[in-house]
């Protein structure tokens, strides 16, 4: 047994132990199912409308009651968003937000906050630059639990949960309505953290959910996959979270936070999201 | 040696290739490798296509001596195969037929495109025409100012051109938008990729439908000059055209292979579109190939004379045939290529296409450094009547 494995035994029995913070993403969870709520995710990009904004807008987040934040990396070709999640990239891109300052500012983030989970959401090609074995020593350096990168579906992904997995970062993974059992059971072996159910075909931002689909997919797929699920796309409102917050375990928004943060001046940039999470919260929490 | 069989099949060509796209597009895509792996052993099917390349494209294209040129330059003979003679002017139809004849079979009656020259949206427009189907169109608003031409040309087939103004507004963000559209409405829509990029099986299906070109060559070679040409030359885009000479030819090892990239204004400036010269490997579109992106992995706008060669990736097997050495890959300026342009027009009485010219331009710098019984065997893609305002406007005239 060498040095490192007994510290971590000994980190396991700790109270302050490192698994306090690898396992943020499951702890929040069984927090939240021993008092029966569900969780809400809000989806932002990183430096989004201007980086100075981000840890503000992070922080608030939190304060509204946001459980676990998903924080996209911009990138020039977002192939699976629509037009909102498209321009918030663009907005982000001309400060030349690079997935390195991303990473700079979870960290700077963690200085502030310990306990929520940060999960970043992206495409491939950022993370091949920095290559995946140092982009996964650097996230969790700087404090990330969680990854999705949209266009790394599990054919392509061996490698990359292995390496995520060495450094005790959940590969999270996205469903979709189209996705069949034999898939499900794959996926359900490969992700950790929580599962990313798509709740309709198209991009981000659409707005025809159907709440009958979703109930029956859903409990499709509880029969493979143990772990949360959370539902995402065309999610805009109190009602449709609280509809959807019945059905699963977490609620996804993200299009409908980045219109709000289009349509802020500075001045009222961080009252308005915030108003906007609080409402969705309190819709979800509602019995 | 063992004979060349890829992609593997999960669309792997060594590390290039593969299916990297979002879980919504995943079942479309297996969806449309099945079907396409039925049918690429259909016989039917097969005699369809065939029949359709002889009556509406008019292949066998002619493989060209151009005597005169080859006399000029001193060197080798040069050998056009003459793909400006297709219907529609251009290599692409090959390829929309035989994905329209696959979208007809699936059931699909929509079929959508993205184009950045516009020549693969006329050859999209054209079998969309032909087959009775709605066509759409995605084109970046920055192309569609620079190829009006083409865009009229595709409204008179009856598509739809819609602009798509994100990003760089030109090709890589017109793809981006069509997988979009078919993400969404995957039921009814096929997509018609134009190149031999995006998700397997896009790359091997698309060149099995250009292979024609290259299977024709080395018919007509052995009869009309009793022996195999000593190079092909072709320029490389996405790299449909080129694939399309050479994939027949990959286990002739005697054959060399030469792709042409756009070098643009020069490959030591930041405007040239020479992906596999200058690019590193990534993932865009679909697969892993190379790109030319900035140190952060975002995507940089290339520029290049010729639209059908402006594109930041490059297929995936040309990026494994570089890699393994099989094929080398230059690149050619705007200057080059617009020499080679005229050259031909005055040599040989055939306007090329720009792209096309790169090529041409190429075997103009490599016949002269070879012996007069040597063949190079340049693929002549396209016709240049496209072009005439782009080259015009480079001469100080306006059209």
């Amino acid at each position: 047994m060498n040095l490192d494995s007994i510290k971590n035994l000994l980190s396991f029995f700790s109270e302050q132990s490192d698994t306090k913070r690898t396992h943020r993403i499951a702890k929040t969870f069984a927090g939240l199912k021993e008092q029966n709520r569900k969780a809400l995710i809000p989806f932002i990009t990183a430096g989004d409308p201007h980086p100075k904004y981000t840890i503000q807008l992070m922080h608030q987040l939190v304060q509204s009651g946001a459980d676990i934040i998903e924080l996209g990396v911009p990138f020039s070709d977002p192939m699976a968003d629509g037009p909102t999640i498209q321009r918030s990239s663009e907005r982000a891109l001309k400060h030349h937000v690079s997935l390195d300052d991303v990473l700079k500012l979870v960290a700077e983030f963690r200085k502030t906050n310990i306990n929520t989970p940060i999960v970043l959401m992206g495409y491939a090609n950022p993370v091949e630059a920095l290559g995946q074995v140092s982009f996964a020593a650097k996230a969790r350096e700087c404090g990330v639990d969680g990854v999705l990168i949209v266009d790394y579906p599990p054919e392509e992904s061996s490698e990359w949960v292995q390496c995520l997995e060495q450094h005790q970062i959940d590969a999270i993974f996205l469903l979709s309505p189209t996705t069949h059992q034999q898939r499900i059971e794959q996926v359900a072996k490969m992700a950790k953290g929580y599962i990313y159910y798509v709740s309709l075909k198209g991009v981000t931002g659409a707005s025809h959910l159907d709440l009958q689909d979703v109930s029956t997919k859903l409990n499709q797929l509880r029969q493979y996959i143990s772990l949360p699920i959370g539902v995402g796309f065309g999610i805009r409102d109190g009602v449709t979270a609280k509809a959807v917050a019945e059905l699963s375990d977490a609620v996804v928004v993200g299009s409908r936070i980045i219109e709000e943060i289009e349509k802020s001046s500075e001045s009222d940039l961080l009252s308005n999201v915030g108003s906007l999470i609080k409402a969705l919260r309190d819709a979800i929490d509602k019995n | 040696m063992s004979a060349y069989d890829l992609p593997n099949k999960n669309g792997h060509f060594g590390p290039y290739g593969g299916i990297f796209v979002a879980e919504t597009l995943i079942s479309a895509l297996e969806d449309l490798r099945k079907q396409y792996e039925f049918y690429r052993h259909d016989a039917n099917f097969q005699s369809e296509f065939a029949e359709e390349l002889k009556h509406y494209v008019g292949r066998p294209s002619p493989i060209y001596h151009a005597k005169r040129w080859s006399e000029h330059l001193g060197g080798a003979q040069i050998l056009l195969k003459r793909e400006d003679l297709n219907h529609t002017g251009a290599h692409k139809i090959n390829n929309t037929i035989g994905q329209a004849l696959l979208a007809r079979r699936m059931g699909k009656k929509r079929v959508i495109a993205e184009t950045g020259a516009g020549q693969h949206g006329v050859a999209s427009a054209t079998v969309a025409a032909r087959y009775g189907m709605e066509c759409i169109v995605y084109m970046g608003s920055e192309d569609i100012k620079r190829q009006a031409t083409n865009v009229y040309r595709m409204k008179l087939l009856g598509a739809t051109v819609v602009p798509v103004e994100s990003g760089s507004r030109t090709l890589k963000d017109a793809l981006n938008e069509a997988m979009r559209d078919w993400v969404t409405n995957v039921e009814n829509t096929f997509y018609i990729i134009g190149t031999v990029a995006g998700p397997h099986p896009y790359p091997m299906m698309v060149r099995d439908f250009q292979a024609v070109i290259g299977n024709e060559a080395k018919i007509q070679m052995q009869e009309d000059f009793t022996r195999q040409p000593d190079a092909l030359i072709a320029c490389v885009g996405g790299g449909s055209n080129a694939i399309g000479l050479f994939y027949p030819y990959i286990d002739d090892v005697n054959v060399q292979l030469i792709g042409v990239e756009a070098a643009g204004k020069g490959i030591d400036t930041d405007q040239h579109a020479a992906t596999l010269s200058m690019g590193r490997p990534g993932v865009l579109h679909g697969n892993r190939t190379y790109l030319i992106q900035d140190g952060n992995g975002q995507i940089v706008e290339t520029h290049s004379i010729s639209a059908g060669l402006d594109y930041p990736g490059v297929g995936p097997e040309h990026a494994w045939l570089k890699d393994c050495g099989r094929a080398e890959y230059v690149a050619i300026t705007d200057d080059e290529a617009l020499e080679a342009f005229h050259t031909l027009c005055r040599y040989e009485g055939i306007m090329p296409a720009l792209e096309s010219s790169h090529a041409l331009a190429y075997a103009a710098k490599y016949a002269p450094t070879l012996p007069k019984d040597k063949l190079l065997l340049v693929n002549l893609s396209g016709r240049g009547d496209k072009d005439m305002a782009t080259v015009a406007q480079m001469s100080g005239l306006t059209l």
